[in-house]
């Protein structure tokens, strides 16, 4: 089994992708999910507002030169990213292109999960320090930004920015405890007594009323 | 105190409190599609892990399978090896799956609950946002990612944190012309895309108790749309009757049993609700959505609402729906020229709802503009339709009757949208490309209103139509 990976603090240049209720659709259209591994979705992330129907760039900010940059990368969204679908190829593409921490107002409940399985932190800041950082990474987009999971502030410029995220899945993150597989296992006999327990898993037998 | 169904089944699941925070749940059902199970499967295979529990797995195929021909192979060679991956996956890790032409095959969220595998009491877990249609049966069940698919294959549980409680309650009583994919749409256009998150939505009230299993299914399923992951009506008569003789649930003393513990399960009268939100049932009215997301919708006689009826945060989605579907607030949506009519989904694909589409396409004709589609939510669901001669009605009006799958609601199969067309539509999602083109346009109904629209070639009061 992979070893423990303890995520702290995410250095990388920024992105910002703005706008509220972005669903995974949009992140990754259902017709690049007819493959059987994830690998390559990175270039089909945001693939309809990135390209026109004959493939040419419509300009959108992935594809714009200020924001090309090689190793790790923060994005940094609006409200309720990542809702609908429940798809992993959403964070899966993200993370592909590079993406290694989200930050934002605020995630929907599906895909915070889903990134937290992949140990790409998503954590929150207020409306209006979004604003700011949105603003200011677009008129400088060539500096890095610090998503610190210890002290669980964002420095992007300077400016340092507090940010949240729900406890228990901050420490699984440094903890480096988010791949549930492992823990999970680690109580199969505690799994297969819970098992029993259930009437329904013992077919409903007599001794359920008793 | 008393406690409701969801803290109930909660305790009865939990295996133990990890220290994370979150608990460690087990998952009783797990179902499985073609989608978003290969990669998990492979990882199991990488980690050298096996399969705990696999009598408490079912796969089925749904989102990928054409709908005019079940002939293998598909023409579309990423199809064909997607079914080629379910069949070795299954295969090889000992899982039961319901192959399309056995009789058995459906969308996952149809299938679960027509075969007795979704029982009340029970949690059910798939990667797919959808499997909060089985909390219409009082389980707890809820969407997964690939990465979860996974967790609960190598170890039948899932580390979850337990979500707060909404009491949605309906009271009152619907119009003839109104559906429950209208109480649905109007409680997602009232409490917001995203006012669920964190929550599950519990229904009650006089309009859910006096609605059928099937129309419950249709409630709990978009419980997503509106943010919140998991959605529940508390088992009752209807739900123990509508069990009884299916082919997964217990049989004979086993099933008297089974509805006392079902029963034991539902909320206390005196249970705490962290938020409770009350509509009635008078209030709603044939609801249609105008935009790119769920709650971007209006009653049929209502107007495309101005900017300023947003509040500031949701307005720049909002400026984004007109430019995206071509419309101006002020303009009726009523009249809105379609091109397609699309009968079917995990929302509105089951024998209920091709009834009630069923009884306007024998008023009239399809008009020749518009191409009509009926894909049954299931090959069960063809078969009773059939056997009560629904095929021949749809037909005779001008709609195209065709074999189960997801089809045109995300269009991972040969059905899709094509340039700007406009699609009445009985699935769960308008957002932006979701029929399978980009810039395809999808205004979401229920599928009596989908009928009428297609008879009409535009949106139309399904009232006005429908014999008093
Ligand atoms: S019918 Fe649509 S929403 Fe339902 S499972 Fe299939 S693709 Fe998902």
């Amino acid at each position: 089994m992979a070893e423990l990976i303890r995520i702290e603090k995410i250095v990388g240049r920024p992105v910002p992708l703005r706008g509220n209720d972005i669903d995974t659709d949009r992140i990754i259209p259902a017709r690049f999910m007819k493959v059987v591994t994830f690998d390559g979705l990175g270039q089909y992330l945001f693939y309809d507002e990135r390209f026109d129907g004959s493939g040419k760039p419509k300009g959108h900010v992935l594809d714009d030169p200020r924001f090309a940059a090689k190793g790790p990368r923060v994005a940094v969204v609006n409200k309720n990213f990542g809702c609908g679908s429940s798809r992993e190829h959403a964070p899966q593409a993200l993370l592909r292109w590079g993406i290694r921490a989200l930050v934002g107002e605020s995630f929907a409940d599906i895909f915070f999960g889903n990134c937290m399985a992949l140990g790409m932190p998503c954590v929150c800041a207020s409306e209006a320090d979004i604003a700011w950082l949105q603003q200011a990474i677009e008129e400088d987009p060539q500096q890095d930004c610090v998503v610190d999971l210890r002290s669980m502030r964002v420095e992007y410029r300077g400016r340092i920015i507090p940010v949240t995220m729900p406890e228990g899945f901050r420490r699984q993150l440094l903890e480096g405890t988010w791949d549930a597989t492992r823990i999970l296992l680690q109580a199969e006999d505690a799994i297969r007594q819970t098992a029993a327990r259930l009437p329904y898993v013992r077919g409903f037998g007599a001794e359920v009323d008793s | 105190m008393g406690k409701t169904l969801l803290e109930k089944v909660w305790e009865a699941h939990t295996v133990r409190e990890l220290p994370s925070g979150q608990t460690q749940l087990f998952i009783g059902l797990h179902l499985v599609h073609e989608v978003t199970s290969p990669q998990a499967f492979e990882m199991l295979r990488e980690q050298g892990l096996r399969v705990l529990f696999p009598e408490r797995t079912f796969a089925t195929v749904d989102h990928i399978i054409p709908t005019d021909t079940r002939q293998r192979p598909y023409a579309d060679p990423q199809a064909e090896g997607m079914m080629r991956a379910i069949e070795r996956n299954c295969a090889e890790f000992g899982i039961r799956l319901f192959q399309a032409s056995s009789g058995y095959q459906g969308i996952v969220h149809v299938l679960g609950p027509e075969l007795g595998l979704t029982q009340p009491g029970m949690t059910v877990a798939c990667g797919d946002s959808h499997t909060s249609t089985h909390g219409a049966l009082g389980a707890v069940a809820f969407g997964i990612g690939t990465s979860q698919v996974r967790d609960v294959l190598a170890t039948q549980c899932l580390a979850m944190q337990r979500p707060k409680v909404r009491r949605v309650v309906v009271d009152g009583c619907l119009a003839r012309g109104v559906y429950a994919k209208d109480v649905i749409l109007h409680i997602i256009r009232k409490l917001g895309v995203k006012g669920g998150v964190g929550y599950a939505y519990e229904y009650a009230g006089e309009v859910i108790e006096c609605m059928s299993m099937e129309e419950r299914m249709t409630v709990c399923n978009m419980s997503i749309e509106g943010g919140a992951r998991l959605g529940y009506v508390n088992p009752d008569e209807k739900t123990f009757s509508y069990l009884r003789g299916r082919e997964f649930a217990p049989k004979g003393e086993a099933f008297e049993r089974a509805v006392r513990w079902w029963r034991s399960m539902a909320s206390d009268p005196d249970a705490r609700y962290d938020d409770e939100a009350h509509f009635r049932g008078e209030e709603i009215g044939p609801t249609v959505t105008w935009g790119i997301n769920p709650g971007q919708a209006i009653a049929v006689d209502e107007a495309v609402p101005p900017p300023e009826a947003f509040p500031p945060d949701e307005r720049e989605v909002a400026e984004e729906a007109y430019r995206y579907m071509g419309l101006r607030p002020g303009q009726p949506i009523r009249g809105m020229r379609i091109d397609v009519a699309f009968i079917g989904s995990c929302t509105n694909g089951r024998l209920s709802d091709l009834r009630e589409a069923a009884k306007v396409a024998r008023l009239g004709k399809v008009k020749p503009h518009v191409k009509a589609l009926v894909v049954p939510g299931s090959e069960s669901v063809a078969r009773a339709a059939e056997a009560e001669g629904l095929h021949e009605i749809f037909r005779a009006a001008g709609f195209e009757w065709r074999m189960p799958g997801c089809s045109m609601c995300l269009a991972m199969n040969p059905d899709k949208l094509v340039d700007r067309q406009v699609c009445a539509s009985s699935s769960n999602r308008n957002f932006k490309g979701r029929q399978g083109s980009p810039a395809g346009r999808t205004l979401l109904m229920s599928p009596a209103m989908v009928a009428a629209a297609a008879i009409a070639g535009e949106v139309v009061d399904v009232r006005e139509i429908l014999p008093a």
